[in-house]
């Protein structure tokens, strides 16, 4: 997947508290672990939560700008669906959209100053990208913890990565071993149920 | 023990820019590191307080910080304080005359520009003040730069004789990249300098260090035309060659790989010479830099033909599609118009948090907006003046909600001259700089009714603790300032000092309502902490049970957990046309602090629990 300077571009695109950082952390590390120079950088704007948080990460043999410029994505990763619309165009020509199908809307949708997207998935579709999507929100409401959400996308992007999706996985499950190893199968079970999901979400757009 | 502070000689870790200078102050040898929070430097004291061996410390305001850290350095430690890019303003008097005393130990300051204004007021370029002072100014592009810069800055700090800044930007601080770590380097502490000739800025002494001061200049100019952080990249096609620093190096190399690069980390003074000698062997000289053309009118000033803002953006942050454009165009390539194919999605702006206690002072004032003036000050309580509540008419810099409000009563035409004039201060905000302001107000017997929303935090920052919270960077238990006192002792009526719990509205607004019709100034203080911090404590969520009027007064508070589900428009019988909106509440995100409740007329708010049985 990866471009003519030999770059892989993951845009990971949400909400800020739905953990969107710790994703794009994750990613970094298991490129740092494969040897792979990398950069991730972050426009979270204020500190405080309910904006747009977008983490760009890069990652190949040499990494020169830390954000991925528009049009070179390989992948976004959408934690919201309108946030992966509102990001799309930063994709590449045959490049992936994985999209959680759960929507939050802001305040300024609420009073009603502005429509959310009817369907914004189809919209994204409309441009010719390739996307899987599924509600990783419900996922996470049956495994009891909302902030799940964050695993079950890396799961579910796990088999578009340049490397083998354990990489990936490895890295997840082993920083809650150190950290909050109760915590650790859990999240290898959510990570599973992500890439389930994901080819899942394949299958019915082959159909 | 966090895993950086642990790292050995030779080890890598991925550490954004502010982790990774954080370590090259501890192994420079540091003893003294200070500053202010404000984004995007905020993380980098957070860093340098988990190290061993060095006094980490938040001060008061930037000013403060600095001055500490010059008193550290007079008496011979190293010492190091970091701040974003208005920081400055505030220390600046401490700053420019520090540079004409110079230094003992080593004195460097970060100062982190918000390019691209992600949350600040302005867009500053720092690198004036190097100019302004006569300062050395390091540019790194990344997080290994910024590690070794840092090390770096403190040598040639002592080398020199005078503070040397660090220009970082958002790009720098906030990406993260690999950096091979060394170790702290014990550093020989030099002692006091016993010289009030050097320290006692009065003009007879200051005008001598003048003399200092311009051989220094000719000593920087020397450098840095020799250092190796100065350098020029070859490059096969020479139809352009850029000079460039800091993240726009990192742009051009991407854009243009093949095109030669002249190199600045050492900035100010500029390596004019070796610059000359670049563009010597290059068709078209560019400057590309982050963000006033500062570098471009000084080598014009020194005769060189060059391109830079005249066909680059003049404001925000470059990347190598925005340098891409123009220099393809200015070598007379055929260049694609950038096609816009976004799709068109809502603005998603920062909010304020669930349960946020500054939600009832703004519900308060947004409701009482057409009858009174409202300055507002730094914060998150700046979002005050957004959606729903609109309840600000001015925002400037830290404080001046207070001393703008004294001026407003007092330069108020005829027709306006009766409006009562509200300042909305926080608590960290009014321990920076919103005390002497209020001195001003009693002392010139002004009228202004100030709002200290106190949350015990430095809130839009990420909660750093303050002189007002009770802790210490570290944590540790600490004096706390106390607001009611402090306000009484500079001479606020003790009658007018009104403490309010914000989440009990009625209360609140009672209080406003009251204090705005008084003759003398008044301070309200409320006293409910921040959301995100760990002294915020969940109550049971709230759920909407049937009956919603569709009123949609509870959606005035602007808290995110309320959420409509379908709108209708009403016809009376008159005729009027009344917009509905029926409401429920996201009670996951929902921390039950019950301010809707007393927004709802039905009386349709409960506890998630609830049911009517139980009620009955």
């Amino acid at each position: 997947m990866s471009n003519v300077n030999g770059l892989t571009n993951i845009l990971v695109v949400g909400i800020g508290g739905q953990g969107v950082m710790t994703a794009s952390e994750v990613l970094s590390m298991a490129a740092i672990k494969l040897g792979m120079d990398v950069k991730k950088t972050e426009v979270a704007g204020m500190a405080q939560r309910g904006g747009v948080v977008t983490s760009h990460v890069r990652f190949g043999p040499k990494v020169l700008s830390p954000a991925i410029p528009k049009g070179e994505a390989d992948l976004i990763v959408g934690f919201e669906p309108a946030e992966a619309m509102r990001w799309c165009d930063h994709l590449k020509d045959g490049g992936i959209a994985m999209v959680n199908r759960f929507r939050i809307k802001p305040p300024v949708v609420n009073v009603g100053l502005f429509d959310y997207p009817e369907d914004p998935i189809q919209s994204i579709r409309d441009q010719g990208v390739e996307v899987y999507d599924f509600d990783a929100g419900a996922l996470a409401q049956e495994f009891g913890e909302m902030r799940l959400v964050n695993t079950i996308m890396m799961g579910a992007i796990s088999d578009h990565l340049p490397f083998e999706a354990e990489v990936l996985k490895d890295i997840i499950v082993e920083r809650f071993r150190q950290k909050k190893p109760e915590l650790a199968d859990l999240n290898d079970r959510a990570f599973e149920a992500g890439r389930m999901a994901a080819a899942q979400s394949a299958k019915k757009a082959a159909e | 023990m966090n895993a950086i502070v642990k790292a050995h000689a030779q080890s890598k870790h991925l550490l954004s820019g502010n982790e990774a200078l954080a370590r090259g102050v501890w192994e420079a040898g540091v003893n003294v590191a200070t500053a202010y929070p404000g984004t995007p430097s905020t993380e980098i004291l957070e860093n340098l307080a988990l190290y061993p061996d060095i006094h980490a410390q938040w001060s008061v305001n930037e000013k403060v910080s600095l001055e500490v850290a010059i008193g550290a350095c007079v008496v011979g430690s190293r010492a190091f304080c970091a701040m974003k890019h208005v920081g400055v303003n505030v220390a600046s008097d401490a700053l420019m005359s520090q540079t004409l005393a110079g230094v003992n130990g080593g004195l460097v300051l970060a100062v982190a520009d918000d390019v691209g204004l992600s949350s600040s007021q302005n867009e500053q370029d720092s690198r004036f003040w190097g100019r302004f002072g006569h300062l050395p100014i390091l540019e790194p592009c990344d997080s290994q730069e910024a590690y070794e810069m840092a090390i770096r800055a403190f040598d040639l700090s002592e080398q020199f004789g005078c503070p040397v800044i660090i220009r970082l930007t958002t790009r720098v601080c906030h990406v993260k990249s690999i950096v091979e770590v060394g170790e702290r380097k014990a550093y020989a502490h030099k002692g006091f300098l016993n010289d009030p000739s050097k320290w006692v800025m009065v003009p007879s002494n200051a005008k001598n260090l003048l003399a200092t001061q311009g051989k220094r200049d000719d000593l920087l100019k020397a450098y840095v035309n020799e250092c190796d952080l100065n350098f020029a990249e070859e490059g096969k096609d020479k139809r352009v060659g850029f000079v460039t620093s800091g993240p726009a190096y990192l742009h051009v190399k991407e854009a243009f790989p093949d095109a030669p690069v002249f190199k600045m980390g050492f900035s100010c003074p500029l390596p004019i010479a070796k610059i000359k000698n670049f563009a010597k062997d290059v068709d078209k000289l560019i400057v590309v830099e982050e963000t006033e053309p500062l570098v471009e009118t000084e080598l014009r000033a020194a005769g060189l033909d060059l391109y830079g803002k005249d066909i680059l953006p003049k404001t925000g942050e470059l990347s190598p599609l925005v340098i891409k454009g123009p220099v393809l165009k200015l070598l007379g390539e055929v260049v694609e118009d950038q096609v816009d194919t976004s799709l068109d999605v809502f603005p998603r702006p920062p909010t304020m948090c669930v349960a946020c206690p500054h939600l009832s002072p703004y519900y308060c004032l947004s409701k009482i907006h057409n009858k009174v003036r409202i300055a507002g000050d730094i914060g998150c309580y700046t979002l005050g003046a957004g959606h729903p509540w609109k309840a600000l008419d001015t925002t400037t810099c830290m404080g001046a909600s207070i001393s703008m409000a004294l001026g407003m009563t007092l330069g108020a035409s005829e027709d306006d001259k009766d409006k009562p004039v509200i300042a909305v201060i926080g608590d960290s905000t009014f321990l920076h700089m919103g005390l002497q302001p209020l001195l001003d107000v009693i002392y010139n017997q002004g009228n202004v009714t100030v709002m200290l929303l106190d949350n015990r935090a430095t809130g839009m920052t990420g909660g750093q603790e303050h002189a007002g919270t009770g802790f210490d960077i570290n944590g540790k238990e600490a004096p706390r300032a106390n607001f009611e006192k402090i306000v009484e002792a500079i001479g606020i009526n003790p009658d007018r000092i009104r403490r309010v719990n914000p989440y009990e509205m009625p209360t609140m607004f009672k209080i406003i309502k009251e204090e705005i019709k008084q003759n003398e100034p008044s301070v309200i203080i409320t006293n409910q902490p921040c959301v995100l911090t760990d002294r915020f404590h969940k109550h049971e969520p709230l759920k909407v049970v049937d009956g919603c009027t569709g009123c949609g007064n509870c959606l005035s508070t602007g808290c995110p957990a309320i959420i409509v589900t379908h709108r209708e428009t009403e016809v009376r019988k008159s005729g009027k046309e009344i917009e509905k909106a029926y409401v429920e509440i996201e009670s996951a995100a929902c921390t039950g602090c019950n301010l809707c409740v007393s927004t709802c007329g039905p009386d349709v708010i409960k506890p998630v629990n609830f049911t009517k049985e139980a009620a009955q």
